[in-house]
């Protein structure tokens, strides 16, 4: 058998080719994680509590209690106030990262029911960083709630009581406008419409419990959850308006959405009634959710005149 | 790669020495180079030097280096994870490697025979209806409720193509292929169906198990993958001669002593496993097991002997590079590890085929 230089000399080139290729990622990986970081993971001693706030509501409550300030993290749903959306993003709330969390330098998670995932939290609690799950929920009962379990997480039980109280007038003056409503129109929130089918909300979520607050039917009831609706199942509910959310990247505009053969025919589509409204705001049912109920409201019951909520400080920014 | 270049490249085998030597060695070293920068790199910001003061306490039991906090990140997050991740990317590197000499076919990888949308299905239904069960389940073994479906989801499915493709004790590497094909497509309809039960934020678990990470790996995850991946492993390299038998054609192998059939099984059945193990560790992680075998094999050679350990060895180091990335990139959120193998290995696995269409024409 013959020694083949070519061949030799080939394979020590490709290795050499490898071996700097090797050299490069390790010499970029080792800038990255050489690179200052602004959050230091010592937290030991500090007098202020860290706190990552995992869910839009849970941030929105933190900020209106006036303790944005000890937030260090948030989750990707958190999207208001825009203080928020400028600290460092820790991902999706189920599939949080265990070092990803701990390298914020943590000393109090808050966290919406259902973050995860179970291993991710096992290594916070053995690290002894203390995890509050905040109870989910889509009513009036399930806000309050939220507040005073994040008032009471952060030992802020006295204006927690205030906001609470606040929230829960706002609740009540919302209840009064929608009750003197003479009707309940016929609307459906659409999640997305890729592919031609429309996504939307049917019994038992966020968006059925904001539509009932605003004083309005939800046409898709019918169908469980978040689902793609079918065609003639939208048409035959004979919806008179769709709500959809806005800002994070969403693009559905009057124009894709009555483009959709489910919508073709309907009264929503002949008079192009389609209400956009940020989606933590519509759907994050935190403190401004009265408020977010009150706008969908006064959008889609034309004839009413519907007073504005009181302005309170913690709404006063506009979302997004 | 054409039959004769498998055979000369064969043939030749022996008298590479010392690329082959060069190249493992080479292997060894990034694969020692990603676990140790997996070890000290991360979000979590600890100097390299306490990360192996830490290791050092830990291994000699001595009173432990460094805050609670810095010896969770390196014993219970980062250790385990390192050690799952060279345990994923050497298991299905070569399952890879190994299910391309059995099928004589450069695009074969495990997913053929069935691994991953049996591993797929299983894990989604585990998703929607899993709840119940897992209340069954003692609480240490709830973590990994999912990983087990999975697993039993991934080895059944390829059981049940290697019996459709078994005919009077022989096993038709094409009907494989089809079976593979067929029932990889039913259990993709199964996972759709899955899919539509379930509710929107089951939807998104499953869309991010399929996107694979390491996040979730934990001492527990590392010692159920281990025995799997390390049986793959001594069973493939016992495999090698045979497999490079094979490469010379099927009547050629068995008129060299080798036992085709039972190689094919014994392939199968091992990578079923194998790459269970892995896939339910990590969720779906693309093309390590289609695009490192060639990676090897463009330094080593065609020789399964090498083959075989240059993959585990390139393997590992491929995922774990990976993984550093999908850590640091969007730190502290973490990127899914299929996302930053697919977006390495399909330019890659592009190029080397424009490569090699400029040789073959």
């Amino acid at each position: 058998m013959l020694f083949r230089p070519q061949k030799a000399i080939h394979a020590c080139r490709v290795a050499a080719r490898l071996a700097v290729l090797g050299a490069v990622v390790a010499v970029l990986v080792g800038i990255t994680s050489l690179a200052p970081r602004g959050a230091a993971a010592q937290p030991q001693g500090a007098a202020q509590p860290r706190v990552v706030a995992i869910g839009g509501a849970v941030t929105e409550i933190l900020f209106a209690l006036g303790l944005g300030d000890r937030v260090v993290a948030v989750d990707q749903t958190s999207r208001y106030p825009a203080a928020a959306r400028r600290l460092p993003d820790v991902g999706y709330a189920r599939a949080l990262s265990p070092e990803g969390v701990l390298s914020v330098g943590p000393t109090l998670i808050l966290a919406m029911e259902g973050a995860g995932p179970p291993s991710t939290m096992e290594v916070l609690k053995q690290a002894s960083v203390p995890v509050v799950v905040i109870p989910d929920g889509h009513d009036r009962e399930a806000v309050l709630r939220k507040i005073a379990a994040v008032a009471k997480a952060v030992g802020a039980e006295e204006k927690g009581r205030a906001l609470a109280a606040e929230v829960s007038d706002d609740f009540a003056a919302l209840d009064a406008m929608v009750k003197a409503l003479p009707e309940r129109p016929r609307a459906v929130f659409v999640l997305s419409a890729s592919g031609g089918a429309a996504v939307v909300g049917g019994s038992d979520t966020s968006a059925d419990a904001i539509l009932k607050l605003a004083g309005l039917t939800n046409a898709m009831a019918q169908i469980k959850g978040f689902k793609p609706a079918l065609d003639e199942a939208a048409m035959s509910a004979e919806p008179e308006a769709v709500v959809v959310m806005r800002g994070g990247g969403q693009v559905l505009d009057a124009a894709t959405v009555f483009a959709l053969p489910a919508f073709a025919g309907t009264p929503a589509a002949r008079d192009e009634r389609l209400v956009a409204l940020p989606g933590s705001y519509l759907l994050g049912f935190g403190p401004r959710t009265p408020r977010a109920a009150r706008d969908l409201a006064a959008a889609l019951h034309p004839g009413a005149k519907l007073p504005e909520l009181p302005a309170r400080p913690w709404s006063a920014e506009p979302d997004q | 790669m054409s039959m004769e270049g498998v055979a000369m490249a064969t043939a030749e085998a022996g008298t590479r020495g010392r690329p082959v030597t060069a190249g493992l060695t080479l292997f060894a070293v990034l694969a020692v180079a990603a676990f140790v920068g997996a070890l000290a790199i991360g979000p979590f910001t600890i100097a390299p030097g306490r990360v192996f003061a830490v290791l050092w306490d830990w291994i000699t039991g001595a009173q432990p280096a460094g805050s609670l906090r810095e010896r969770i990140v390196v014993l219970d997050v980062r250790l385990p994870r390192a050690i799952v991740g060279a345990l994923a990317g050497s298991g299905m590197a070569v399952a890879g490697a190994l299910m391309q000499g059995v099928f004589r076919n450069p695009l074969a990888d495990p997913s053929l025979v069935g691994v991953a949308p049996g591993a797929a299905l299983a894990a989604v239904a585990f998703v929607v209806f899993g709840a119940p069960l897992l209340a069954l389940l003692p609480p240490p073994l709830q973590v990994v409720g999912l990983p087990l479906a999975a697993f039993a989801g991934g080895l059944v499915t390829t059981l049940v193509i290697a019996r459709l493709a078994e005919h009077d004790g022989r096993t038709s590497v094409a009907t494989l292929l089809f079976a593979g094909l067929a029932l990889g497509a039913l259990a993709s309809a199964g996972t759709g169906v899955m899919v539509f039960l379930a509710s929107e934020q089951q939807t998104r678990d499953f869309l991010f198990w399929t996107l694979g990470s390491l996040g979730g790996a934990t001492w527990m995850k590392a010692a159920l993958a281990a025995p799997f991946v390390l049986g793959l492993l001594a069973i493939a390299a016992g495999l090698a001669r045979g497999l490079d038998a094979l490469a010379l054609g099927e009547a050629e192998a068995f008129h060299a002593g080798v036992s085709v059939e039972r190689l094919k099984r014994t392939a199968v059945v091992a990578v079923a496993a194998g790459v269970g193990a892995a896939v339910a560790a990590t969720g779906v992680v693309g093309f390590v097991g289609l695009v490192v075998p060639h990676l090897a094999r463009l330094v080593i050679g065609p020789s399964h002997r090498a083959l075989v350990p240059a993959s585990a060895l390139l393997g590992a180091a491929v995922l774990l590079g990976a993984d550093i990335l999908a850590r640091m990139i969007a730190a502290p959120a973490e990127l899914p590890l299929g996302v930053v193998t697919a977006l390495v290995g399909a330019p890659f696995f592009l190029w080397l085929l424009l490569k090699r269409r400029a040789f073959v024409g």
